[in-house]
């Protein structure tokens, strides 16, 4: 039978997207979960596949076109199946989503009338569904849900057996056993998971402290700390580091600042936290984002858990995601989550700025360019290379001293690199 | 203990309850002369006599009422329906009268009356004689509704209903009449009302059933079993109302997946409230959607092999256990 192929939710803010180009032309074969085009969200290029297979009888909207979430942009079916029905219907709805059921059919029991039971395929994973894992939305069992956050397993790195994907008792159990099996949707390796968590409920004192400012200022009651950091021993460092690289692996200093970052998140866990109205989350990894400045604007790859990983696998990290995504290619779990991020403006010259806060994230951090500057050592006049940076905290999470207290463990450890082996 | 039918068990309930109470009587279409239509009154009318045993004309809502007086009056009537299908004309009685009195009379009249005959499908009675209307009078408060599915279970549960100071519809199952089980001779022998019986212990799947679908549910375990080594548990509520929800929801707490097996229509059913009630009560540990296996969304047909698509089977429930299961 044939059936409408729906402009699928690829991002989690996507409401259009725009067919960049069909892979696949009217009259080819699909294999279930075969890319059959490539579609521009809001946030990056996404392969789309079709849940089921046949052959794509009919291409409603050409390559470089818009379609709304739900529009029908083709039709799939068996070869030379009269598909002049669902064409009116599609016609007529315009770019109205999903049809609607036929009403006229008499209440569905669920008991399926066949005798044998072999005869009854399993209905539910025979219907096309649009609503499925490609949306972007995890289907898990509740008992599955339980049963992963009680052992600590992150749904995300589960594939789901049950229909649609569906992650179900006995894929957690699985886990539970031996190790999780990657997702196979996702062309490129999975990403380490995202930052576990434990939460502390609010303080009376917290909370009115969050009411008050929130009041004052908007819904992020932001204040910013300024430090100046000699980033001397630092820029030594990374020049040592790079003498034992290939061209193609060298460190930057950004690395050297995100690593930096991640270890001083460890030291100061109210930094690496959100804020919850009636609880604070602190998470227990540093996932932190990056700001990539792409043609369109702004995104935020993340590197999970930077605070396990050496600057050479920061540099590999950085550059890989940045490439991906000035080329659009990121999927949505890589540049969402981020329990910290660094806005480095340094190579444009920038020397001290303030950067907005990504919520749910408690505190940005911007970075200006190292300059050599005149400064007093020791009763003499000497040139140091000097960086600027502004944290922009969340007085509901981090107050000024707390936040104070953060920048001292990074500027100590950029100043004295040794002091990352303490 | 002795190996009786059902019928022979509700037989010696009523026998005990005639003997052990002279308040309690009997009163229905042809339950006296003719020993019953389904013989469960049998030898009733020659031991106790006519006034204890009691042919009625033709006349559900009429005797119905009489039921209501006399138990206004003190005593314990057990009024027999030729089938629950003919209740529907007594339906005013049974829930304007029977079910309201206590409440309506601020507590002055208890009314302490069975109501009891067969309900659900028979063999090709067509579709004014086989529904199963449990669902119905479980809907309305001042109404306690009971379902066995066991000879021991008939027997215990018609002694309870018979002792209750309250109204109590209790709904056997023509085609299970015949159906032999072990039974307590003990003439103190009762079973509370309220009180769900694991039929078989399980651990992957539950399926709660009542009456009709508990022997094809108990087939059904089986063959999981024997065919594809899942282990299913049986939960049989007994008693529709009160229902005990908690045994049901332990059980799912324990397999997470459910099936509920059931000869009514699917809409607004006992397994749809069940369904509903273990959604709020154990919706953390369930692995799949429950499903439910009812009688199809239509008239009971006549001819025999549509009567058989139309109800429920032990290859529709193995079906649907495999469902929840995920095989």
């Amino acid at each position: 039978m044939a059936n409408k192929i729906l402009m699928p939710k690829l991002s989690p803010t996507m409401e259009e997207g725009q067919i960049s180009r069909w892979i696949k032309a009217e009259g080819d074969a699909i294999e279930p979960n075969e890319t059959i085009a490539e579609v521009d969200t809001d946030k990056a290029t996404m392969e789309m596949t079709s849940l089921e297979g046949g052959t794509l009888l009919k291409i409603l909207v050409p390559a470089g076109n818009n379609a709304k979430l739900g529009q029908t942009i083709g039709i799939i079916g068996n070869p030379g199946e009269d598909i002049s029905a669902l064409l009116a219907e599609v016609s007529s709805n315009g770019a109205a989503s999903a049809a609607p059921a036929p009403k006229a059919e008499a209440p569905k029991t669920e008991t399926p009338v066949a005798v044998t039971p072999t005869a009854e395929p399993n209905p539910k994973s025979e219907i096309p569904n649009p609503k499925s894992q490609m949306d972007g939305r995890l289907l898990v069992s509740p008992i599955a849900a339980r049963m992963a956050t009680e052992n600590g397993i992150d749904l995300r790195t589960i594939n789901g057996s049950g229909p649609q994907g569906r992650i179900i008792k006995r894929d957690i159990e699985a886990a539970m056993a031996g190790g999780s099996k990657s997702h196979p949707q996702s062309e490129f390796t999975a990403p380490k998971a995202a930052a576990g968590f434990r939460e502390e409920n609010t303080s009376k004192i917290r909370q009115v402290i969050a009411q008050r400012l929130t009041e004052s200022i908007g819904p992020i009651p932001t204040f910013y700390l300024t430090v100046e950091i000699e980033m001397d021993n630092a820029l030594a460092l990374r020049k040592q580091i790079n003498a034992t690289l290939s061209e193609d692996e060298k460190v930057s200093v950004n690395d050297i600042i995100v690593k930096v970052a991640a270890m001083s998140l460890m030291k100061h866990p109210i930094v690496n936290a959100s804020y919850r109205d009636t609880s604070i989350r602190f998470y227990d990894q540093a996932d932190v984002g990056v700001a990539v400045a792409v043609d369109e604007g702004l995104i935020t790859p993340v590197i999970r858990a930077a605070n396990h990983k050496g600057f050479a696998e920061i540099a590999r990290d950085v550059k890989e995601l940045a490439v991906r995504a000035r080329d659009r290619k990121l999927q949505p779990e890589e540049y969402t989550g981020a329990t910290f991020s660094i806005s480095n403006l340094g190579m444009f010259g920038i020397k001290e700025f303030t950067a907005i806060i990504n919520p749910p994230e408690a505190a940005i951090l911007a970075v200006g360019g190292a300059t050599p500057t005149p400064v007093v050592r020791d009763g003499e006049i000497v040139v140091r290379n000097i960086m600027n940076v502004t944290m922009s905290c969340d007085h509901r999470v981090i107050d000024g001293a707390t936040g104070a207290k953060f920048l001292q463990t990074f500027k100590q450890m950029l100043e004295n690199p040794v002091l990352m082996l303490v | 203990m002795s190996e009786l039918t059902i019928r022979d068990a509700l037989n010696a309930a009523l026998r005990e309850e005639l003997i052990r109470d002279e308040n309690v009587f009997i009163m229905g279409e042809e339950v006296a002369e003719y020993d019953g239509a389904y013989k469960v009154t049998r030898g009733l009318w020659k031991e106790f006599g006519d006034k204890r045993v009691v042919d009625s004309p033709i006349t559900e809502l009429g005797f119905a009422g009489l039921g209501v007086g006399a138990a206004m009056a003190g005593l314990r009537p057990v009024i027999e329906f030729m089938t629950f299908n003919f209740s529907i004309l007594a339906a005013d009685q049974i829930i304007n009268h029977a079910a309201k009195m206590l409440y309506m009379s601020g507590g002055q009249f208890n009314i302490p009356i069975v109501f009891r005959g067969p309900n659900g499908s028979a063999y090709q009675v067509s579709s004014q004689h086989s529904q199963a209307l449990e669902a119905f009078y479980a809907n309305f408060p001042g109404l306690k509704v009971v379902m066995p599915s066991t000879a021991a279970d008939a027997k215990g549960l018609l002694k309870s209903a018979i002792r209750d100071d309250n109204p109590v519809i209790f709904m056997e199952q023509e085609t299970m009449y015949g159906m032999k089980g072990e039974v307590p001779d003990d003439e103190d022998f009762t079973i509370p009302l309220g009180v769900a019986d694991v039929k078989r212990e399980g651990k992957d799947c539950t399926i709660v059933a009542r009456s009709f679908t508990v022997p094809q549910s108990l087939k059904a375990a089986d063959i999981m079993e024997s065919e594809f080594g899942v282990s299913v548990e049986v939960v049989d509520p007994r008693t529709i109302k009160p229902l005990d929800i908690e045994t049901i929801v332990a059980s799912v707490k324990k397999t997470n997946r459910l099936v509920i097996a059931e000869e009514s229509h699917a809409f607004a059913s006992v397994g749809a409230e069940i369904s509903h009630q273990v959604m709020e009560n154990a919706f953390d540990y369930l692995d799949a959607p429950i499903k439910r296996v009812s009688t199809v969304e239509a008239p009971m047909p006549y001819a025999r092999n549509l009567e058989l698509a139309a109800l429920p089977s032990v290859e529709k429930i193995v079906a649907a256990v495999k469902e929840v299961c995920y095989i």
